[in-house]
């Protein structure tokens, strides 16, 4: 297995947060993994961005160019990655921020309106977690239940009073990513 | 002992801290300043300093005063943050102050790029300050070599009274990856320091930490003694490793950031069928040039690939003498290279040797 | 009529990269408005510092070098002796100008160097990330002082207008601020002035203005304009510290 994840949005998404928690529950299961984040000045305002490689061998370039997987958390970022995918790849749209067309038939397209959904489970910041359920549903990658276990280990301790919460976001984004691979 | 997901710059303070450097004098620069930033919260917690210089002129010339005193001393920074400690690096040299210098480096010249590089290559191996002087120069390709090295660069400047430079890259700085950290060091069990400026105290003799030898014939003992340590620094600990150096008919040449590339690069010409292997130096002063000496009746030409236009290279082709073809592919500027133009690089090596032989 | 929100000739039209409600972005233009009033555009050359500011060569329509980190000063100096007709400016952060560049700004002082200065002090190094710079307040929070700047450790603050006031050669010295309009006009006569005083051959002349940095203080805009208010003016008065009317 050799997986090449990107996972990009604004600043303040949660984008930096779900490439670590990704990367470390890979590394708990004795996979070779990094974490590679876009880094300068243009991180203010703007986009972020990390890549995240997960493998049986060890681990090449960080910097993932062509992800087998890319998360689009925004409009910029998909008309940024979407073309980057490598054919047979994964693309995930939180569509409520992101509904551009994508000319591209030979990857799986998965349209999670992820932010409004968040915002039906009273907080908007676990849009990231609604895609990383998406996207363990989508990849055959670390399943929603082995992700929930990791989250009290990826989370600080302040902030375990959450973990409910972000079960709940990770089973939402496994249930609107089955509705959509069914119909596919 | 567990594994960690570590960002490398945090990485690189914890193996410091566990070396047991108890003062980090340094500036911010990027894309190195997690070092810096982690330093700043965890010293407090082992009562050790840190400190912000106002510069990194003052950051080196405050390692070459704490050093001098005996501290197991860090300062850490990027490129053109590097480019002004030189003079300091060149009167540490002389003055033969052990310290650790961290260069997470970024493209150049001038104010160049945050992006990573390896140009400062010649900077760290060829000088970059004046004098006859060398330091050793560690170029770890991974965040486990990275900590390692690290934790290691503190008993090697120590041990020969010299600088020692850990030469990273802004990926490395900047890339977590699991790691696994050293125990602490008992700070108790650290070598003492007959020659520091503590005080006089009990001692018969004062003792002068300076590089100043205005009598020619001093300077030349001293530059002469300073030679002699150097050929013990080549000989105890230059280090490299090879891969597939068993059957490898060519031989990519590659450090740090790209080693780990040219790894995937050897896969996919491997799967072809291509008997190709890698001659990475971790020692990049002292330059493993005997590893090249062992590799010449079986290997038909050497690929280096560098983050620059080509500066380890000049050293390859020295170690090489013209024994075997010597290429070079490159990029540079804050560009990485890929794998897939690597291996491409790789076959075209392979045809030009061919069709010359 | 009069366009209000016309953009000065001495601007380009590039958007510049400041994050929402940085003062960096006022300073700019309110700068290039003094240049177009005193008809400088064609003379002027400015000197980019390293800092947030770094890319101010692609937001001014003016020449422009590029210096490295700190050395600003040193490097007008340089333009202005090739070329005295020229109207030579430096634009540089705290960071930049009272930390790395303290040797720089101190000699181009003592020497009455005919250039202008724009100091923008905000209390932080923005664009390396929010590490503590010497403008930093007592106990303030960054990312370098993470339990808060220790005087103990780290001294007290900077203050450069005052420090420079003692030397003869530096013949106007402004301290001001941006946190409101009436504010703003303030910092646009004293830019002004300090252009004025070059072209007079009077010596050398700085405007330090009390600025923002809502990224990395970690607030909205409006927050960060109160703090200026509230904690930097009463460290950092606002005011004249010489005035060229004293040398003439
Ligand atoms: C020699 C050198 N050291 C360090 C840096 C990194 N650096 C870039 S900008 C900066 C400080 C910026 O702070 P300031 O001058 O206060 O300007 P601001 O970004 O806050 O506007 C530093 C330390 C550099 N470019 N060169
Ligand atoms: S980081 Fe701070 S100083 Fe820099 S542009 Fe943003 S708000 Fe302005």
């Amino acid at each position: 297995m050799d997986r090449q994840i990107l996972i990009a949005g604004f600043g303040g998404q949660g984008v930096m947060l779900m490439g670590q928690m990704l990367a470390y529950s890979a590394m708990k299961k004795d996979y070779n993994v990094s974490w590679m984040p876009s880094y300068g000045p243009e991180q203010r305002g703007g986009t972020a961005n990390c890549g995240v490689v997960i493998s049986e061998q060890p681990v090449g370039s960080p910097v993932v160019n062509e992800p087998t997987e890319c998360v689009a958390m925004n409009l910029p970022s998909l008309e940024k990655f979407a073309d980057t995918v490598v054919p047979g790849g994964c693309l995930l749209i939180n569509s409520s921020l992101a509904d551009a067309d994508v000319n591209r038939d030979d990857i799986t397209i998965l349209r999670i309106p992820a932010s409004e959904e968040a915002e039906q489970l009273g907080e908007v910041r676990v849009a990231n977690m609604i895609m990383l359920g998406a996207l363990s549903e989508a990849t055959s990658l670390l399943s929603v239940e082995y992700l929930k276990d990791m989250l009290s280990e990826v989370l600080p301790e302040r902030r375990h009073g959450l973990i409910p919460l972000n079960e709940k976001a990770l089973d939402r984004g496994r249930e609107l990513a089955q509705k959509q691979l069914a119909v596919k | 002992m567990s594994k960690e997901l570590v960002k490398g710059n945090e990485a690189v303070g914890e193996a410091a801290i566990r070396a047991g450097c108890r003062y980090f004098f340094g500036y911010p620069i990027t894309p190195q300043n997690e070092i810096p930033e982690y330093i700043s919260a965890r010293m407090p917690e082992v009562d050790g300093v840190f400190l912000q210089a106002e510069s990194e002129v003052a950051a080196i010339n405050m390692v070459y005063g704490a050093g001098g005193a005996g501290g197991r001393i860090m300062t850490s920074s990027s490129s053109p943050g590097i480019s002004l400690k030189q003079e300091g690096i060149s009167y540490i040299a002389g003055a033969e102050v052990p310290c650790v210098i961290v260069n997470m480096i970024r493209g150049g010249p001038g104010l160049g790029t945050i992006q990573p590089a390896q140009s400062d290559y010649f900077q760290a191996t060829k000088g970059g300050g004046h004098g006859d002087y060398r330091m050793i120069v560690l170029g770890p390709s991974n965040l486990q070599e990275l900590v390692d090295l690290t934790y290691e660069a503190f008993d090697l400047a120590d041990r020969y009274r010299n600088p020692v430079m850990v030469l990273g890259d802004g990926v490395m700085g900047q890339m977590m990856e699991p790691v696994v950290f050293p125990e602490m060091r008992d700070l108790d069990e650290l070598p003492e320091k007959e020659w520091a400026t503590t005080g006089r105290g009990q001692r018969d003799e004062t003792n002068l930490i300076n590089s100043l030898y205005l009598d020619p014939q001093d300077s030349y003992e001293h530059n002469m003694r300073l030679a002699d340590k150097y050929a013990r620094i080549k000989e105890n600990e230059t280090r490299f490793k090879t891969l597939h150096a068993d059957d490898a008919e060519y031989m990519f040449v590659a450090y740090g950031t790209v080693a780990r590339i040219v790894r995937k690069a050897i896969e996919s010409l491997r799967e072809e069928g291509h008997r190709v292997g890698l001659l990475r130096p971790i020692t990049l002063w002292p330059f493993p040039d005997e590893a090249f000496e062992q590799l010449v009746e079986q290997v038909k030409g050497f690929l280096t690939v560098e983050m620059s236009t080509g500066q380890m290279f000049e050293d390859v082709r020295l170690a090489l003498n013209g024994a075997v073809p010597a290429e070079f592919y490159g990029t540079t500027g804050g560009i990485m290279p890929d794998y897939r133009d690597v291996a491409e690089q790789m076959k075209k090596t392979m045809d030009k040797v061919g069709d010359a032989s | 009529m009069k366009a209000a929100f016309r953009r000065p000739e001495s601007l380009t039209d590039v958007q510049t990269h400041y994050c929402p409600g940085c003062v960096h972005g006022i300073v700019h233009r309110i700068t290039a408005e003094v240049i177009d009033e005193l008809d400088l555009q064609d003379r002027a050359v400015g000197v980019a510092s390293v800092g947030c500011s770094v890319l101010a060569y692609d937001y001014f329509d003016v020449d422009f070098q590029q210096a490295a980190h700190g050395r600003a000063p040193a490097v007008a100096t340089g333009i202005k002796r090739v070329r005295p007709d020229a109207s030579v400016f430096t634009y540089q952060g705290d960071g930049d100008l009272a930390s790395i560049g303290t040797a720089e700004i101190i000699h181009a002082a003592m020497r009455g160097e005919k250039i202008t200065v724009i100091f923008i002090n905000n209390a932080i190094y923005g664009m390396t990330g929010g590490q503590m710079a010497p403008t930093t307040l007592r106990g303030q929070k960054t990312t370098t002082s993470p339990y808060g700047r220790d005087t103990e450790h780290s001294g007290d603050p900077i203050r450069v207008c005052e420090m420079l006031a003692t030397l003869p050669g530096a013949v106007y010295l402004e301290r001001t601020s941006c946190h409101d309009a009436r504010h703003i006009m303030q910092t646009k006569r004293a830019i002004k002035k300090a252009f004025e005083v070059q072209e007079k051959g009077q010596g050398f002349a700085m405007v330090e203005v009390v600025s923002n940095c809502p990224t990395n203080w970690g607030m909205t805009p409006r927050e960060s304009l109160e703090w200026v208010e509230e904690n930097m003016i009463p460290y950092y008065p606002l005011g004249e510290f010489r005035s060229p009317e004293e040398v003439e």
